[in-house]
């Protein structure tokens, strides 16, 4: 499982970051801090073709992406 | 005239039955890096309240924080660009106030006048007026872009004129048309701004998603997820006042949630007129677009529909 922290970034860099960890392959679990990077990086994956979830994680927020 | 009681753009006193006073103050930190360009934009925010309430600008004072640190080169870059469209609407500056501050933040408080019985509100729009807008969105994407370097040469000077583009030209071609009410669009998004000009005069808004000038490139970004918090914001706060029908793109209603700077005009007129605004808008080159209708009163304030 290929994971990314993007905890304490503000945008656009989690969306970056996400970008730039696909390129190791999927699945991949991203970690961030508030709701606009998740509507972000969903917005993203799903238009360049991935399956995209997420759930809360104590204030966190984990999105998992998988092809 | 105008005060608290409504959510208007700016303050109106009626200062006798000839004139009446608008004033309005905007300031925020930098939204692109050279200072120039950051006191063009700051102002050219500042000064659009006045042409959207109907007036014509004419006294303005600059409002300044900036770190110690800062050499002296970026206030003199700030103020310059301010000063630049302060002049090119036909104003002065008269004064202003400086204060040290972690962050820099510029902007002015601007006061114009206009004849009390053609002060133009956000609330008079009526059943089956034509809404027009004068500005392209997506600055707040683009500018997002930009903080990334995300953004060409070309895209960049795009926004940048977008942002520095004075309402004055827009107002002036919307006055002998005599619009029902008008605003302009900034922090809140079009579709913010539309739900205030609903609830003001109590009807709904359709909105049709392909009319809207969106700038290509940010409709791009906002597919790729580079959409700035404040548009996520703008969507929670309107989410029970919009209904979105299926069939809109989603980076278009993204856009249409965008919070801009320094925005275009957004005027209601008479179907019979909006022929005419639109050419009045052309033959001054101010790109018009119809966007909308206002409708008898729906279950909600604003229905986005793909297009007419």
């Amino acid at each position: 499982m290929n994971e990314l922290d993007a905890r304490g970034y503000s945008c656009p860099e989690p969306v970056l970051m996400t970008k730039k960890a696909l390129q190791k392959g999927t699945p991949l679990k991203v970690l961030v801090d508030s709701m606009t990077p998740v509507q972000n990086i969903t917005r993203f994956a799903s238009n360049a073709g991935y399956q995209v979830s997420h759930r809360a994680v104590g204030e966190d927020f984990e999105l998992t992406i998988t092809k | 005239m105008v005060g608290f009681d409504s959510s208007d753009d700016a303050a109106v006193y009626r200062v006798n039955d000839e004139t009446a006073m608008i004033a309005t103050v905007d300031f925020f930190p930098p939204i692109v890096d050279d200072p120039f360009q950051f006191g063009q934009v700051a102002a050219t925010n500042a000064l659009s309240d006045v042409w959207a309430m109907g007036g014509t600008p004419k006294i303005a004072m600059n409002l300044l924080t900036f770190p110690n640190c800062l050499p002296l080169e970026v206030v003199q870059g700030i103020l310059a660009g301010g000063y630049d469209k302060v002049m090119e609407a036909g104003a002065v500056i008269v004064g202003g106030h400086s204060i040290e501050d972690k962050e820099p933040k510029y902007g002015l408080c601007v006061m114009g006048f206009a004849h009390p019985d053609e002060v133009l509100t956000n609330d008079g729009a009526k059943e089956g007026d034509i809404l027009v807008l004068t500005k392209p969105l997506g600055t707040g994407i683009l500018s997002t872009a930009a903080k990334a370097g995300l953004l060409t040469q070309a895209e960049y000077d795009e926004m940048l004129a977008i942002m520095t583009t004075l309402n004055k030209k827009g107002q002036e071609a919307m006055l002998p048309v005599h619009p029902t009410a008008c605003t302009d669009i900034t922090g809140f998004g079009l579709l913010g701004h539309v739900q205030e000009m609903a609830k003001g005069c109590g009807l709904s808004f359709e909105l049709w998603a392909d009319a809207v000038p969106i700038v290509p490139k940010a409709l791009e970004l906002a597919k790729d997820g580079i959409i700035p918090g404040g548009a996520y914001n703008n969507m929670g706060y309107l989410a029970d006042d919009v209904v979105v029908e299926p069939g809109v793109a989603l980076e278009r209603s993204d856009a249409m949630y965008d919070p801009q700077t320094a925005g275009g005009l957004l005027i209601t007129v008479p179907e019979s007129r909006s022929g005419e605004l639109l050419q009045r808008l052309k033959d001054l080159g101010v790109p018009g677009a119809a966007i909308g209708m206002v409708k008898a009163r729906g279950d909600k304030l604003v229905r986005l529909r793909p297009g007419y």
